[in-house]
């Protein structure tokens, strides 16, 4: 994996989130923008909505596929990326920065626990 | 492209290679507690010359008829080339489009249809068809629930005056996606929904309202207010139009001050038969936020890898085969053979055929009502504004008239308390551009004679097909 930034972390639906600043940062990996092809529309989720951890927050569609994506932390969407909108490619090009998908504020009582290092999460799509 | 049968020894080759001996075994995971269906009562085969004769008997009980009877489905004038070019061998008999390469005459006719609907609606997209306009309406219904699938509520608005047969397909079709329909307030009156109450209803639960223009008693509804009124309150607003009507009334698109979100409409006036009630088309069209979800095929232009136009199905991450269980489209075909006929309706009449179109429905049964009116115990029940269909209400001798019609060769119209208990005593008569000068006024001589005179004329009565 390239360009990745120690801060992160990872879910098992293939998406990172930066624990480290807030609100918190979240996008798709590498490794899924690669499995998913050239994306070509991402429909993101609603600003100010509040979201469950594992909740589907938005569609990404490519020219071979379509996939849900899922929140990684409980908490309310407080920004979203509206330059991927207009260039979803940004998503395969920059997924760790510029193709960055929406941030969340975490609950107060928001865990993180689950999340899985990046260690982890190498070891989890090599299986 | 061959489609070549399987010979027994390709059969057996394959259930060697899966390992079982007869092709019943694959069927044995089946389990036997799935109850099978009788089939007794289906009659047995018959020969080619059988099933011509049985036919033949069918087909004479249909009675040649001028036809002043809508409610759905109207008896237009269809140009005759029309079904000549749609019956080519290269449209009767073409394939689903899915292989782009050997499919660019469907396409391309597809195209041109989705374009032509769109700017006859006034909406950005319009997709390649689907069965009809109630399963469009149905469709649509269920687009506007995808759109609105962060609402709580679970119930969408429909008008009063919607088509009984329609409201039947809706609780069909919808039943089981937990949808609730609430009927809009209705000003029995004037016979149109009563939009100053809309205010009265509560809102939260309501993600969508439908309306029909005209409406199944052929009034004009105020489709702007009502669109508007959706729009302040986040509701997502359809409409369920008659495209013959378009050259005249303004197109959904421009309902009030934003146009509807999606529009659909029952198609058969364009081109195709009555025929005993199918197979019609249905049309669909949106506006471009909501086109991920839209449902049935879109076809999209193109250029191919030495940059020469093309034409594709498009959008295809909404439908069933890529997105399974989370597909936004679980219709992957359209009314192929009508679209061609539509599509050639459409442009064989243009923008000014359609209007005079429009027009020539609307003064022949302006026409024929108006004089219906000038007849004892005739009127015109309603006072609104009609398009080409009407209510005429008769107050003596109803059962007289509708014997007296039988046995002429004209269809009166619709019987309406047949369909809505409460309308006594009426018709609901629609008079298209096909409807001669002779043929209306033949008709009022009939009503004529069967009110005011003996009622033993029918005989003086008959009418020339």
């Amino acid at each position: 994996m390239t360009n990745t930034n120690k801060n992160l972390r990872f879910t098992k639906s293939h998406e990172w989130v930066n624990t480290d600043v807030s609100p918190m940062t979240i996008g798709i990996t590498d490794h899924a923008q690669h499995l998913l092809g050239d994306i070509v529309f991402i429909e993101l989720p609603k600003l100010h909505t509040h979201v469950e951890a594992g909740q589907e927050i938005g569609v990404l569609e490519s020219v071979k596929a379509a996939a849900d994506y899922y929140a990684p932390v409980s908490g309310t969407i407080t920004e979203i990326n509206e330059v991927v909108l207009s260039q979803p490619e940004l998503i395969n090009q920059d997924p760790y920065h510029t193709g960055w998908i929406c941030k969340i504020t975490p609950d107060q009582s928001a865990s993180t626990d689950s999340l899985l290092s990046e260690e982890s999460y190498q070891h989890h799509i090599a299986e | 492209m061959a489609f070549i049968p399987h010979t027994q020894d390709d059969i057996d080759a394959m259930l060697k290679s899966i390992g079982i001996n007869e092709l019943e075994q694959i069927f044995d995971e089946i389990p036997a507690s799935i109850p099978v269906a009788k089939l007794d009562s289906i009659p047995a085969s018959m020969n080619e010359q059988e099933l011509l004769i049985h036919a033949n008997l069918l087909a004479k009980k249909n009675k040649a008829a001028t036809c002043f009877m809508g409610a759905g489905s109207y008896d237009h004038h269809i140009p005759a080339a029309i079904w000549d070019i749609a019956t080519r061998g290269e449209f009767l008999t073409s394939y689903t489009p899915y292989q782009a390469e050997v499919s660019q005459g469907t396409l391309q006719v597809l195209y041109e249809f989705q374009s032509m609907l769109s700017e006859l609606f006034g909406l950005d997209v319009a997709n390649a068809s689907l069965y009809d306009g109630a399963t469009a309406l149905a469709e649509a219904i269920l687009m506007a629930r995808r759109i609105q699938k962060n609402h709580q509520g679970k119930s969408v608005l429909i008008p009063h005056m919607l088509h009984p047969h329609y409201k039947h397909v809706l609780e069909t079709v919808l039943f089981e996606q937990h949808i609730q329909f609430i009927e809009m307030p209705f000003n029995t009156e004037m016979g149109i929904t009563d939009h100053l109450k809309l205010n009265q209803l509560n809102i939260d639960n309501i993600f969508a309202v439908c309306m029909v223009q005209p409406n199944f008693l052929g009034l004009l509804e105020d489709v702007n207010t009502i669109t508007n009124w959706a729009a302040e309150n986040q509701i997502i607003s359809i409409a369920c139009v008659n495209p013959s009507s378009l050259g005249l009334l303004c197109p959904p698109g421009q309902w009030g001050q934003h146009g509807v979100d999606i529009a659909c409409a029952e198609g058969q006036p364009f081109g195709v038969p009555m025929s005993s009630g199918g197979p019609f088309l249905g049309f669909i069209c949106c506006k471009k936020q909501h086109v991920r979800q839209m449902p049935g095929r879109i076809v999209g232009k193109t250029v191919d890898t030495e940059q020469k136009p093309g034409f594709v199905l498009t959008l295809q991450a909404r439908e069933q085969h890529i997105r399974r269980g989370k597909a936004t489209s679980n219709i992957c075909t359209n009314q192929g053979l009508n679209v061609v006929a539509a599509t050639l309706y459409m442009s064989m009449l243009g923008p000014q055929g359609l209007e005079q179109l429009s027009s020539a429905c609307y003064q022949n049964t302006h026409f024929l009502a108006q004089e219906l009116a000038k007849i004892p115990g005739v009127k015109i029940k309603y006072h609104g504004h009609y398009f080409h269909e009407v209510i005429i209400q008769f107050e003596n001798h109803f059962d007289q008239l509708i014997n007296f019609f039988d046995k002429t060769n004209i269809l009166p119209g619709l019987i309406l308390e047949h369909y809505l208990p409460e309308q006594k005593n009426c018709l609901l008569i629609c008079a298209t551009e096909k409807r001669t000068f002779e043929e209306i006024e033949q008709y009022l001589k009939c009503v004529k004679q069967a009110l005011l005179e003996n009622y033993n004329v029918a005989q003086t009565c008959q009418l020339g097909v």
